[in-house]
């Protein structure tokens, strides 16, 4: 698997998903800074860590979703290459509009750093292929602005189309119908608050985030 | 020319911010407050001639983010 994982100033979960997909697919990740106009080629995935892009100045994401290197994601995307976003990940997808919606404040107001439990919603995905539909899993969660929002005839095209990935299975931070991630119409990037990458070893606390990883992996073998 | 923008949360996207803060207001003893809502104000200097259309677009590129926010645009032409 030739993979990249982006790095922002700010980024701090951008060496635990390197070591994850490492884990998986047996080769490191390269490691491309966001001031980067290009990325390597013919990559087979790219992953937006989790962290605190450019200080979360002005919203969540919204700086990162401007730097140079989203316009390669962006088009890599476009031609179907997976993308995984994590948490801040996830918030510069929606930012740079390659997911729609927003994630917000939590609902509670508070910080929330804990193992959530979650709900597997499609299990059909290239990111979800591992996992039974229905399974739940427990996968930390760390975030203050995790509270999904999208008009309801957006919820409901998501819903409709098999495109809510994760969901809570709790109560967590207020997000619209407890969604917790959420794929591309096209299905190939993927973005969620939680963290798979920190549930990737028994030193951890768990593994159910594995099988996302060897899910991606698997779509490529398969290819 | 000095240029404010106001970005606010459009209406029916839930504020838990400006709830506390309304809670806030009440337990100060602040009576007859019927809500709050927290936005965010951007001053911007720009040059002399900047066109509507430009404000606009940074406005719906970067400033604001149309899914939960409306903003608006206030010339301070003297200042």
């Amino acid at each position: 698997m030739r993979a990249a994982v982006i790095t922002f100033p700010g980024s701090n979960c951008d060496r635990d998903m390197a070591v994850a997909i490492e884990r998986v697919s047996g080769k490191a990740p390269q490691r491309v800074w966001h001031g980067d106009a290009s990325l390597p080629d013919a990559l087979d995935f790219i992953a937006l860590p989790g962290g605190f892009s450019y200080g979360d100045y002005l919203r969540c994401g919204s700086m990162a979703a401007n730097s140079p290197i989203m316009r390669a994601v962006a088009e890599a995307a476009g031609k179907g290459v997976p993308v995984l976003g994590v948490c801040n990940g996830f918030q510069v997808l929606t930012e740079s509009g390659l997911l729609p919606g927003a994630l917000m404040r939590n609902a509670g107001q508070t910080f929330i750093c804990r193992t959530v439990k979650l709900k597997v919603e499609n299990g059909h995905s290239i990111f979800t292929g591992r996992y039974d539909e229905g399974q739940i899993i427990d996968i930390p969660v760390a975030h203050h602005d995790g509270n999904y929002f999208a008009d309801a005839e957006t919820l409901d095209r998501l819903e409709g189309d098999g495109r809510v990935a994760f969901r809570y299975a709790e109560s967590v931070n207020g997000s619209q119908r407890d969604i917790a991630g959420i794929l591309n119409a096209g299905g190939n990037v993927l973005g969620m608050m939680p963290h798979p990458e920190r549930a990737v070893d028994a030193a951890h606390g768990g593994t159910d985030g594995v099988a996302l990883f060897e899910s991606v992996f698997d779509s490529l073998s398969v290819v | 020319m000095k240029v404010r923008i106001h970005v606010s949360l459009k209406p029916g996207v839930l504020d838990p911010q400006g709830r506390a803060v309304h809670h806030a207001l009440e337990g100060l003893g602040f009576s007859g407050v019927e809500d709050v809502r927290i936005g965010r104000l951007i001053e911007l200097d720009v040059a002399d001639g900047t066109s509507d259309e430009a404000l606009d677009e940074m406005c719906r590129k970067l400033l604001a983010n149309m899914v939960i926010e409306n903003y608006s645009i206030e010339k301070l032409e003297n200042a």
